[in-house]
């Protein structure tokens, strides 16, 4: 199986992504450059954190017209798994390839600190090896985390059971008092209504070796991988 | 009497503006080709009390002067109408 | 002829630089010469009135050292770690975000030039007091701007330090510091060699930004009411990003001779001082710098300081390859020149020669060592039977609630917090949780980098502040288990043509030295701002210290925060009644009066070298160092740290023969707290006894409170709880 990682001009956390995936978890992973069309046989694309096109005019608004997200559409068209993290969730909302949209924090300011985080899908690719209702420790780091959509689309989604991650406390409190940015229903990411395509405001990458302070990430990516042994066609 | 300020802001001549190049690149590349330059700025609508359209005009400038803009990097334009 | 002298005068060359250019020249020179030694031979990119003493910093340490023509470092295993801070004061004070994010900007190319890949930032700030506006308006532009910066160019802001003080309103400083790291056989130089190689300029394109931002910003105080304002760059760091790989990818082909940023003096520094270190000359054709505002002159080209562009030299016959590496990443990227044997920078303009200077004498300005003086004010503020006088507090627990909602002891996490301190997945020891530490993958080593520098110190006696600057640094470094291995130095002090301004220049330079030396460091890099002034007087002597260590083990890492109940609180060093110089006297009594604490340089020394030891072995849990706010704040840091708060209880009663505020806030030397499990405290004890250093047992974690007591009597009793809470709040 073969995982590609995204590079945008601007793109941060490309190298974060590449490392855990083949260093950690020795899969075999490559570098998808923004200008070509080829996905190379990917299985799972990820579209990294950072701040592409540096953010300018809109949040990941220039970057969803690359060449490589044409593929992407497509991929995604033909039931690819793509996992958008951080800057990678908003050009998935700028493309339409996710509901909503994110906006920028409530207070203001930038934040990065550890946040704990409820999984509330497990039947998604992403998250089939964790518990229903499982607490995990994942950091965040962003100015335009906060999270919204129109109400009637969001009964929608909560009913297509869409949400899969929401901020919450040590405990699992719901408290908004540990929702870090504002997002609406302290929602930290969601899927596509068939759940092969997921967006997420934390960084696994960044909670996926103990030296770093978490592995709950590597769970993400270790879920992918036993849906991929499980389910890979060879679609290519 | 109630005033609405209309107010756009703007970087000064000469000041660089990263974010207009990026997306004059941006446009050139999804095919506007005859775009020459793009410049960014901010657009501001204040609705505020006021004895007068004067006065109105005169507390707007106050508010450009100590908030809406940076002196350092930016100048400002602003227009005012009476608002129901 | 009339005209040159007096534009060269406006540029800020004294009557003696003119002629001596005259001179060099052998006639007189165009308006473009002048502006060329103008901004080359300012204070900012000559350093005229430091360089001399730099001959006293010593240049080699445990590991091997590298001196580069911007940045230097030290070598371990097959790396380099490039390292350099500098200092972006005065654009700070003027336009605070901007100011600091083209400091970020600017250090991180110093590192890119050296062929090494930027992994962390680190900054040391300082303001006026709170209260004042316009100090907490820059202070939140600064923090701002190293925000919006350091984030989108993806370099993780791992560290520094803040300080507020009335000494520093109007005349902010910002000392950004970069680390990178390099394959050692892969480093770059900023040279231009080899007849007929090509000058490639990539990058920004060529604005008005900053034109005499160098030469005449870091060349005068702050008049009162003066506006400096169209000198302001702005910073872009998506193309630095970009800038950053493309640059990387670049020197990965071989290809490229030498590297240099445009900085400071732009085109005109890194083309002259190119040449200079290569020995050769160059030949630019200013017609093919890409411009971004129409009809600028020759001057103008050759001063800008747009930021976001750099230099390079090419193997000629390749600068298309290496061009379209920065075309792929959506940079300028066109051949403006060549390298040839004449030892001159050669500049042409729309047909004709506008400068011909000889590189080696534009790039060796004239040294001044003007008179210094020790200043008037020392012997009052040192007289310390004031202190001798002073009350000693009746509640404890108010002093503790005073202090720390004071902004120079308060927790820094709404700042940091702004910070992505976590990108490139390095971080091993977060902002607030003790030294930082990064780790180097591929390697069992990490690397641990602290700033550091007391400026109330440097007031009192800047020969032993700076001094201690240099073994705080080494403490913090020790205390993590990391090895210090080298210095960079960002010197900040007023005007150096008044005798005593130039006087605490001098000391902190030799105390710097005489540490360094003791402690064998090199000073690999550094930094010299002078004419930090404001009509309201000069700012506090702060010669900031950057220090970098390696830890041989990083999985070994010690952090300064509490991690279980039930661990005991071990102080080695001992305590003694100096209160001169501290925070407590400063924020509670009002004084700022010395000395500052003792220093011996062999005790310190062995401290460290026992934290290092005990760190290898594993035995520690918490470790970090006594400073500003003495033992009860060493203590409240490594409580409140933690997510989950932890309390305390200790005993002082061996010292109740000592004032004891001195006891809980005098901040002498040579100290450090460390937490153990129960039955490891034996082995510390008798480790610390074999190298002649005390060793105390304080107390044990645990509890829900901070509890401070002499024997029976309690002196302090307050929730952790609520102490994060006030702690965290100050700053928000």
């Amino acid at each position: 199986m073969k995982f590609g990682v995204v590079v945008f001009p601007g793109s941060n956390c490309d190298y974060d992504c590449y490392y855990v995936l083949s260093e950690v978890l020795r899969v075999d992973t490559v570098f998808l450059w923004h200008e070509d069309r080829d996905l190379q046989g990917c299985d799972c694309v990820i579209l990294p954190g950072g701040f592409s096109y540096g953010d300018y005019l809109r949040t990941g608004a220039i970057a969803r017209f690359s060449p490589i997200m044409t593929s992407v559409r497509d991929f995604v068209r033909e039931g690819g798994l793509v996992l958008g993290i951080c800057n990678g969730f908003q050009i998935l909302l700028e493309s339409g390839l996710l509901p909503g949209a994110l906006l920028p924090n409530r207070d203001g300011h930038f934040v990065c600190r550890y946040t704990h985080l409820k999984v509330e899908n497990t039947s998604t690719p992403f998250t089939r090896l964790f518990s229903p209702g499982e607490i995990i420790r994942i950091p965040i780091a962003h100015h335009q985390g906060n999270f919204f959509m129109p109400s009637r689309d969001l009964e929608k989604i909560k009913h297509n059971r869409q949400v899969v991650f929401r901020y919450c406390g040590p405990q699992g409190e719901e408290d908004s008092g540990f929702n870090p940015n504002g997002s609406l229903e302290n929602i930290a990411g969601i899927a596509s209504p068939d759940f092969r395509v997921l967006g997420m405001m934390p960084h696994p990458e960044r909670a996926s070796e103990e030296i770093l302070g978490s592995q709950d990430g590597k769970k993400i990516f270790l879920s992918v991988i036993a849906w991929l042994e499980e389910n890979r066609r060879g679609r290519h | 009497m109630k005033y609405c300020g209309k107010i756009v802001v703007v970087l000064k001549p000469g000041v660089f503006d990263p974010q207009g190049v990026t997306i004059k690149n941006a446009l050139h590349t999804l095919g506007y080709g005859e775009v020459e330059e793009v410049k960014t700025g901010k657009f501001f609508e204040v609705i505020l009390e006021a004895e007068t359209e004067v006065v109105a005009g005169k507390r707007l400038q106050e508010m450009c002067d100590q908030l809406l803009a940076n002196p350092v990097i930016e100048r400002y334009s602003f227009e005012v109408e009476g608002k129901q | 002829m009339e005209d040159i002298e007096k534009v060269s005068e406006e540029l800020g060359l004294r009557k003696e630089e003119y002629q001596r250019i005259v001179e060099i020249l052998g006639r007189t020179p165009t308006p473009t010469e002048v502006a060329m030694f103008s901004v080359e031979w300012s204070e900012h990119c000559g350093y005229p009135h430091s360089r001399k003493w730099f001959e006293l910093f010593p240049r080699e340490g445990h590991f091997p050292a590298l001196f580069g023509e911007d940045a230097g470092g030290i070598l371990y295993d097959d790396l380099a770690i490039i390292f350099k801070m500098e200092s972006h004061n005065h654009p700070s004070q003027i336009e605070p975000r901007q100011g600091a994010a083209t400091g970020i900007g600017g250090i991180i190319r110093d590192i890119l030039g050296s062929g090494a890949r930027p992994i962390a930032c680190l900054d040391s700030l300082h303001f006026g007091p709170v209260e004042d506006r316009n100090a907490r308006h820059v202070f939140r532009g600064v923090v701002d701007g190293i925000a919006f910066y350091g984030n989108c160019v993806g370099v993780p802001t791992v560290g520094g330090e803040l300080y507020f003080h009335p000494s520093y309103r109007g005349n902010c400083l910002v000392n950004v510091m970069c680390v990178g790291i390099a394959e050692k056989s892969k480093l770059a130089r900023a040279v231009a060699q080899g007849r007929d190689n090509i000058i490639l300029y990539v990058g920004n394109k060529t604005g008005r930004d900053g034109i005499g931002g160098c030469s005449i910003l870091a060349s005068q105080e702050f008049a009162e009411g003066e506006e400096k304002r169209p000198s302001v760059q702005i910073g872009d760091p998506f193309t630095e990003k970009c800038l950053i790989e493309a640059t990387l990818e670049a020197l990965a082909t071989g290809f490229v001779v030498g590297i240099k940023d445009m900085g400071a003096a732009g085109l005109t520094c890194s083309a002259s001082e190119m040449a200079a270190a290569g020995r050769s000359g160059i030949e630019l054709d200013l017609d093919r710098v890409p411009l971004r505002e129409e009809g600028m002159e020759a001057w103008e080209i050759m001063m800008s300081e747009s930021q976001e562009r750099m230099l390079l030299c090419v193997t000629r016959g390749h600068e298309e390859e290496v061009r379209q590496i920065f075309k792929k990443w959506g940079l300028e990227a066109e051949v403006v020149g060549s390298v040839n044997e004449s030892g001159k920078v050669t500049i042409f303009y729309r047909g004709e020669v506008v400068a011909d200077i000889p590189a080696l004498e534009l790039t060796a300005p004239p040294i001044y060592t003007p008179p210094r003086e020790k200043p008037a004010y020392l012997q009052a503020v040192n007289d310390d039977s004031r202190l001798n006088s002073l009350p000693l507090p009746r509640n404890y627990e108010e002093i503790v609630l005073r202090m720390i909602a004071s902004p120079n002891l308060c927790s820094r996490r709404w700042v940091y917090e702004q910070y992505d301190h976590m990108v490139q997945t390095n971080t091993v020891v977060l902002p607030g949780k003790g030294t930082p530490v990064l780790r180097v993958k591929g390697k069992k080593w990490g690397i641990a980098v602290t700033t550091d520098c007391n400026p109330v110190y440097c007031y009192l006696d800047p020969y032993r502040g700076a001094q201690i600057a240099v073994a705080e640094a080494a403490l913090n470094l020790s205390a993590c288990g990391a090895r210090p291995a080298g210095i960079t130095d960002c010197l900040n002090f007023g005007n150096p043509e008044k005798p005593e301004r130039y006087w605490q220049f001098v000391e902190a330079v030799r105390g710097i030295a005489d540490a360094s030396r003791f402690f064998g460091l090199p000073i690999v890099s550094g930094n010299v701002s002078f004419y930090n002034e404001s009509p309201q007087g000069a700012v506090h002597p702060t010669p900031t210290i950057g220090m970098v260590g390696i830890i041989e083990n990083v999985e070994r890492a010690v952090g300064g925060v509490f991690k279980e109940e039930g661990h005991v609180v071990v102080l080695l060093g001992d305590i003694k009644e100096e209160l001169g110089g501290s925070e407590y006297l400063r924020v509670i009594h009002g004084l700022e009066v010395g000395p500052p604490p003792s220093l011996s340089l062999a005790d310190e020394k062995k401290l460290q070298e026992l934290l290092i030891e005990l760190a290898h072995r594993g035995i520690v849990t918490a470790a970090l160092d006594v400073s500003e706010g003495g033992l009860v704040f060493a203590l409240l840091e490594a409580c409140l740290g933690g997510e989950v708060p932890l309390g305390v209880v200790v005993d002082v009663k061996r010292w109740e023969n000592l004032r004891m505020d001195a006891v809980l806030f005098g901040e002498s030397r040579g100290r450090a707290l460390v937490s153990v499990r129960e039955d490891a405290y034996l082995p510390v004890e008798r480790m610390a006894r074999e190298r002649g250093i005390p060793c105390f047992l304080l107390g044990k974690v645990g509890g829900k409170d901070f509890l401070v007591q002499s024997g029976g009597r309690v002196l302090v009793s307050l929730p952790v709880g609520e102490l994060k809470r006030t702690w965290e709040q100050v700053l928000s």
